[in-house]
C-alpha cells in the first residue's frame, strides 16, 4: 500500500513562501514525477512528504492515516538521495543492512533480503566493498538496494540520476522503470529533466514557483498543455511560441507549435525564413530557422534526411489542427 | 617521470635540508647520551669523569622514578580522556546553529591562548585555593568544608588544569571534522529509522575517527612534556605525588645540579616517549591511512 494525499500542504521559510497551499493525490502503485525548473520547490515538496522538513500548514495522509507530525522513520517511506548518501565506512552489505538493523529484523531475514536485493541490482560481487570503491552507477544501485530492503510503502527519489553521465543515466532510467514494473510500489521521483519525466512517469506533476501548473499523464501534457509554461517545459526540443500578429490571426494572445508539427519546404509555404543552423541526425533533421518575423528562431523537426543547409531560404507551414492557442493570461483556449 | 638522472639530481638537492635536520636531531641527542655516561655535577665541574651505567642505576633506584613514570602516564591518559570526550560533546553543542555562535566559539577557544604558567597560577590562586578560591566559596555556600586541592588531590588538580588548556584544541579539531559530515547521510539515517544515539554511534563517531586520532597523537606529544603547570602549583609534591618524568629530570638538573643524572633521565624519557608512540600508532594509527 502506498497512497499519499496532500491536503493544503504549504511551506514557508521565515517570510518566504516556498510552497503555497497545494492539494495532490497519489494512488497506490503510481509512478509520479515532480518536474520543474530548479528552485521550483519540487525537492522541498518531496522532503515535506519524507518528513525531513516540517509543513507550515495542511496535512499529509499516508494510506489514509495522518502522518503530518510523524517522524521520517515512522512514515514507512524510503528515499534515494542525489548524493546517494551511502555510509562511507560501511561495506555495501552493511549499508543495505542498516535500515533492517535499526528496525530489529532477525539476522537470517536480513541476509535473505540482502541477497535478493543484491541479485536484483547486480551487486552480488560488490557486497564486501566500500562505497568509495564503487562507480557512480553502482553507488546508485546500492542506494536503491538500501531502500528496497525496507519494503517501504513508497519510494522517494530526489534527482537520483543527475550525478551520472549521459549513457549511464539512460541505463539507470530503464532499471528504475523495470524496478517499478516488478515491485508495483508507489514511487515519487523528482527531476528537472523533462525527458526523464516523459519516459518514466505514469503521472507528471509540473511545478513552478511552488505551484502545481498541471497534473496528468505524459501524453496529456504533451497534447494539451494547460498553459504556456507547461507547453514550453514539456517536449524536446521546446515548443515554438509566437505572440502578436501571427497569434492574433488565430484569435489568441499566444500560439504554440511543436517543432514536429511544422513542415519545411524549399519552394512554398506560409512563413518565409532562412536556415541558421541545421542538424542532420539521420533519423531526424533539426532546423533553426531565422528571420521569420515570428520569433528569434523557429525550431523545425522533420523525419529522415532533408537536403537543406545553412543559409537556404525556406518556407514553413504549421499543421493547422496541432496549433495550441493561449489567451493573454497564458491559459489554454 | 623519475628517470635515473633526475633522481640523482633530486637526491642532491634534498641533501642539505635533510642533513641539517639530521644534525639538528642527532647532536643534542648524542650530547645527552654522552653526558648520561659522565659524572658531571655543576657544583664541581672540574671533577668530570666516566661513570659507565652509574647514572642509569642511580636514576632507576631513585624511589621517585617509578612514581614519576606512573604519574606521566596517568597525566597523559587523564587529560586525553577528558579532552577527547569533552571535545566531542562541546563540538556537537556548538555545531548547532545558535544565537551568538561567533562569540560562543571564541569563548570556547580562548583558554588555548593563555600561557601555561599563567593559567596554572590563575587556577591555583583564584579557583582552587582552599581559603579564597572560587571552589572553596562554592563549598562553603553549600555548607561543606573547602577542599585543599593541591594538597589532597595534587595530580587530579594538575590534570584538570591541563585538560582545561587543551580542551579548546580538541574541540576545534573535532568541530571542523563534524562540519564536514554530509547532512544527506544524516537524513538518510534518519529515514532508515536510526535514533539519535545510533546516528552518533554509526555515523558521527566513524566520521570523526581520523580527527580523534590527530588530537590524541598531537596532544600526547605535548602532554609527555608537561612541566610549567607542575612547577608553579605543586612543585612536584606533596612528596612525589605530582612529579612526572620531565619534572624529575628538572629536579636532577636544576636542584641537584647533576647534569649526568638529568641526561640519563632524559634518555629514559626519550625511550618512554617512543614506546608510547609505537603503542599509539598501533592502536589508532590505521585511522590516518
Amino acid at each position: 500500500m502506498g497512497q499519499i494525499t496532500l491536503q493544503g500542504v504549504a511551506k514557508r521559510f521565515g517570510e518566504v513562501e516556498v510552497i503555497p497551499p497545494l492539494d495532490l493525490a497519489i494512488d497506490d502503485g503510481e509512478f509520479v514525477v515532480f518536474v520543474g525548473p530548479s528552485g521550483c520547490g519540487k525537492s522541498t515538496l518531496l522532503r515535506l512528504i519524507a518528513g525531513l522538513e516540517d509543513v507550515s500548514g495542511g496535512r499529509i495522509l499516508i494510506d489514509g492515516k495522518d502522518a503530518t507530525d510523524a517522524s521520517p522513520a515512522k512514515r514507512g517511506l524510503a528515499m534515494v538521495f542525489q548524493s546517494y548518501a551511502l555510509y562511507p565506512h560501511m561495506s555495501v552489505r552493511k549499508n543495505i543492512a542498516f535500515p533492517m538493523k535499526m528496525a530489529g529484523v532477525p539476522q537470517d531475514e536480513q541476509n535473505r533480503r540482502i541477497e535478493a536485493a543484491a541479485k536484483a541490482l547486480n551487486l552480488t560481487d560488490y557486497l564486501d566493498r566500500r562505497p568509495g570503491q564503487l562507480s557512480g552507477g553502482q553507488r546508485q544501485r546500492v542506494a536503491i538496494g538500501r531502500a528496497i530492503v525496507r519494503e517501504p510503502a513508497a519510494f522517494l527519489f530526489d534527482e537520483p540520476l543527475s550525478n551520472l553521465d549521459a549513457a549511464l543515466r539512460v541505463g539507470m532510467r530503464l532499471e528504475i522503470s523495470e524496478l517499478h514494473n516488478r515491485l508495483k510500489t508507489t514511487m515519487i521521483y523528482v527531476t528537472h529533466d523533462q525527458v526523464e519525466a516523459m519516459t518514466m512517469a505514469d503521472k507528471i506533476v509540473v511545478l513552478q514557483a511552488g505551484r502545481i501548473e498541471q497534473v496528468g499523464s505524459p501524453l496529456d501534457l504533451y497534447h494539451s498543455p494547460r498553459n504556456v509554461f507547461v507547453a514550453g517545459f514539456i517536449g524536446s526540443p521546446k515548443m515554438n511560441l509566437f505572440s502578436g500578429a501571427p497569434a492574433a490571426e488565430y484569435g489568441a494572445a499566444t500560439i504554440g507549435v511543436r517543432p514536429e508539427h511544422i513542415r519545411i519546404s524549399a519552394t512554398e509555404g506560409k512563413w518565409k525564413g532562412r536556415i541558421g543552423v541545421s542538424e542532420h541526425l539521420g533519423s531526424d533533421s533539426f532546423f533553426y530557422v531565422e528571420d521569420t518575423g515570428l520569433a528569434e528562431t523557429v525550431t523545425v523537426r522533420s523525419t529522415g534526411e532533408v537536403n537543406l543547409h545553412h543559409g537556404d531560404t525556406v518556407w514553413l507551414t504549421p499543421d493547422e489542427d496541432k496549433i495550441h492557442k493561449f489567451d493573454k493570461n497564458g491559459d489554454r483556449i | 617521470m623519475a628517470t635515473r638522472q633526475t633522481q640523482g639530481l633530486a637526491r642532491l638537492m634534498r641533501a642539505p635540508a635533510i642533513i641539517l635536520l639530521f644534525l639538528w636531531m642527532i647532536v643534542p641527542l648524542g650530547m645527552t647520551l654522552y653526558y648520561s655516561f659522565l659524572n658531571y655535577n655543576l657544583l664541581n665541574p672540574g671533577m668530570t669523569s666516566w661513570a659507565g651505567w652509574f647514572n642509569y642505576q642511580y636514576f632507576y633506584s631513585d624511589p621517585a622514578f617509578f612514581a614519576a613514570i606512573w604519574n606521566t602516564l596517568v597525566l597523559v591518559l587523564g587529560v586525553l580522556a577528558i579532552t577527547v570526550i569533552g571535545g566531542i560533546a562541546i563540538a556537537m553543542l556548538i555545531d548547532k546553529p545558535i544565537w551568538g555562535q561567533g562569540i560562543v566559539r571564541i569563548l570556547v577557544i580562548s583558554p588555548f591562548f593563555v600561557m601555561p604558567p599563567v593559567a596554572a597560577l590563575i587556577w591555583k590562586n583564584m579557583i582552587m585555593h582552599p581559603s579564597y578560591g572560587v571552589l572553596a566559596d562554592i563549598a562553603r555556600f553549600f555548607g561543606a568544608s573547602p577542599v585543599d586541592w593541591f594538597a589532597q588531590y595534587p595530580l587530579t588538580s594538575i590534570i584538570l588544569i591541563v585538560a582545561w588548556q587543551w580542551l579548546p584544541f580538541a574541540t576545534l579539531i573535532l568541530l571542523t571534522a563534524l562540519q564536514s559530515l554530509d547532512t544527506e547521510q544524516m537524513e538518510a539515517a534518519e529515514m532508515d529509522g536510526a535514533p539519535a544515539h545510533a546516528r552518533f554511534l554509526y555515523l558521527v563517531l566513524p566520521h570523526m575517527a581520523r580527527a580523534i586520532t590527530v588530537v590524541i597523537l598531537i596532544q600526547t606529544i605535548f602532554l609527555l612534556g608537561i612541566y610549567a603547570e607542575i612547577l608553579v602549583t605543586t612543585n612536584g609534591g606533596p612528596g612525589f605525588a605530582s612529579t612526572n618524568l620531565t619534572f624529575l629530570i628538572y629536579r636532577a638538573a636544576r636542584l641537584n645540579f647533576d647534569i649526568g643524572g638529568a641526561a640519563a633521565g632524559g634518555i629514559i624519557a626519550v625511550i618512554l616517549a617512543n614506546l608510547v608512540a609505537i603503542f599509539l600508532m598501533r592502536a589508532v594509527g590505521r585511522n590516518l591511512d
